[in-house]
């Protein structure tokens, strides 16, 4: 099966895991926390940045149909171990959110692409605003493990939604926190705060997610820092999550030099990580 | 243990389950052993590139989903190059499913692609997505008849048609396309539909009107698969709905000779193969030493509605 290829390759294989619900809690009003056991190693098999398509219980014998694409918040120490932290919006989180521990779900991963990352790295910078910040948790593990530096900005409605202990989970980072509540994170602070902190600590690589706002911010002033890289872990509506179906395109800028070369690109199979500048913004669909 | 091969005309398949255009591509081989499938069908390809419908393309629906994808192309030399070559490494028959949108590009697509590599052909004139309003030539046996038998002119290859649920005489477009020189047919495709969300106000899909598909359609395409069985000679292949080995031996008792997944891999990537282990334990289970002694078998009686008639007259 492993031999197969031409094709974007992001997992050695890829199933369905029938797992149990180990931990199921509130983290604040609107966000949960689930940890689930399987019998498979999902710990040794899952990137940061990667994803699993959840088969949420039925809210009814009738919907929902699809899984639902989630970024994976984090995994071990044991094999099986995968966690995922979600904000209750629709039908399928709705759902999802009356899972018992102890009950069953099945989730297909893992999914898409991870994080461009080099242990070699002094500093990174991570802007997380809503789940983004769950997407983002395994790539701060990842930094923290290699004894890079990692400054952190965190958005937040009011600072009742801050969820910096659940986004470190006890790394050391230097954290930099704006809210809607008192205007600190508005378009023009946020855009001084990062070339502040960009000017001060040249951080390798930027990283974003949770926020198209933040998103086009970052594209912007990085175009005045040629020389720091920039990703995003994107969201679309999908069905396979697999590369398949093409339902989650994007349009992406995919420049060499000065020559324009754009293309949809499948958020579940060439992203969900994409580079910042490749991104061709603000034309929203749906 | 039971023998799972069956015939569509003069190809042999291992097994009777085989992907769905559309819903098929290199991919799942992260999931799937392709030399375990029936076939393999790959998304359809039009002469023309296209971009694809606007997003979001896909939606969901009662035990099933909506789509519009559009069928993106980049065209048939690209798709030779770049995208057949993947699916001929494996010892299964490779099965090309083409889209277009006039006769005459329809005849030339299929005679450029009739390659040694590929097994079968499969036109698809029946995509709701293509034209206007869904329409689409295997919506009247007169616009069938024309297209397939322009399509047979050009290939010597297995030739199979896809055809539409959105078609409102089913018969008569089945026996055009046996008539024009089809060596199967595929029963079939999604069914037109449309969703709108009501705090929004907005059609849930970027296209308005999209296919649906999964198990919500699964009886409609099992009644047109009976129906296709009962007027044409050739082969029916069953599509619509289909997500567990019970449900290919639905499809063939009704009078499928093989049949296609679609939808059902999108909630599972490894849906084909379990489907195809089901299989194996129905015929275990009831007995069964070829599968392909199933096909058309439903158990009808004849007489009942005559029985019917004389033992409700008693009542007065």
């Amino acid at each position: 099966m492993s031999t197969v290829t031409g094709f974007q390759r992001n997992a050695e294989s890829v199933a369905s895991h029938r797992c149990e619900v180990a931990v199921h809690r509130w983290v604040n009003k609107r966000y949960k926390y689930l940890r689930l056991t399987a019998q498979a190693d999902l710990t040794g098999s899952t990137k940061p940045g990667q994803f699993y398509q959840l088969k949420c219980p039925g809210i009814n014998d009738l919907q929902p149909f699809l899984l639902r694409p989630m970024s994976v918040y984090g995994v071990g120490p044991d094999a099986g171990t995968i966690e995922f932290l979600y904000n209750v919006t629709g039908i399928g989180t709705q759902a999802l959110s009356d899972l018992k521990v102890g009950g069953h779900m099945d989730i297909v991963g893992p999914l898409g692409n991870t994080f461009a990352f080099d242990p070699g790295y002094k500093r990174i910078m991570v802007v997380a605003r809503g789940v983004g910040l769950a997407t983002m948790a395994p790539l701060v593990q990842q930094a923290a493990a290699a004894g890079v530096k990692i400054i952190a900005i965190m958005s937040a409605r009011a600072s009742q939604d801050m969820m910096q202990g659940e986004f470190l989970r006890g790394v050391d980072a230097d954290v930099h926190c704006v809210y809607d509540s008192d205007g600190s994170s508005s378009v023009g602070a946020v855009d001084a705060l990062v070339r502040r902190l960009l000017d001060n600590e040249q951080p390798d690589m930027v990283y974003t997610c949770g926020s198209h706002r933040v998103l086009m911010l970052l594209q912007r002033v990085l175009a005045d820092y040629p020389q720091i890289r920039g990703e995003v872990a994107m969201e679309q509506r999908m069905a396979c999550g697999m590369g398949v179906c093409l339902s989650c395109v994007r349009l992406f800028d995919c420049k060499t030099g000065q020559s324009s070369d754009k293309k949809f690109l499948r958020v579940c199979r060439e992203g969900p990580v994409f580079s910042i500048r490749d991104v061709v913004g603000e034309v929203e669909f749906g | 243990m039971a023998s799972l091969n069956v015939r569509v005309g003069e190809v042999t398949l291992r097994n009777p389950v085989m992907p769905a255009s559309g819903c098929f591509a290199i991919e799942y081989s992260e999931a799937l052993d392709f030399n375990k499938l029936g076939a393999l069908v790959i998304k359809s390809v039009s002469p023309k590139c296209r971009a694809g419908n606007p997003t979001p393309r896909v939606t969901e629906a009662y035990s099933g989903m909506l789509n519009s994808i559009g069928i993106p192309s980049k065209g048939l030399q690209h798709y030779r190059e770049s995208v057949l070559p993947p699916y001929t490494q494996f010892d299964t028959p490779v099965v090309v499913s083409i889209s277009a949108d006039t006769v005459d590009e329809f005849a030339d697509a299929v005679a450029e692609m009739s390659l040694p590599d590929v097994a079968v052909i499969e036109a698809n004139i029946s995509c709701p997505n293509l034209e206007a309003d869904g329409m689409a030539f295997a919506m009247t046996p007169e616009t069938t008849y024309k297209v397939v038998s322009a399509i047979r002119r050009r290939t010597s290859h297995p030739f199979w048609v896809k055809l539409t649920p959105n078609a409102s005489h089913i018969a008569g477009v089945a026996k055009a396309a046996e008539e024009a020189g089809a060596d199967a047919l595929v029963m079939g495709n999604t069914v037109l539909g449309m969703s709108i969300d009501v705090r929004t106000r907005k059609p849930k899909l970027g296209n308005v009107m999209g296919g649906l598909s999964g198990p919500a359609i699964k009886p409609i395409a099992l009644r047109m698969v009976h129906q296709c069985y009962r007027s044409v000679r050739i082969p029916v292949i069953g599509c619509g709905g289909i997500s567990s080995a019970d449900d290919v031996v639905e499809f063939m008792l009704a009078g499928a000779s093989a049949v296609q997944v679609g939808t059902a891999s999108f909630v599972d990537p490894g849906a084909i193969q379990k489907i195809i282990d089901g299989l194996e334990h129905y015929c275990a289970e009831m007995g069964v030493d070829n599968i392909r002694d199933l096909t058309g078998q439903v158990n009808l009686d004849r007489q009942l509605s005559d029985r019917w008639l004389r033992f409700a007259q008693q009542s007065g």
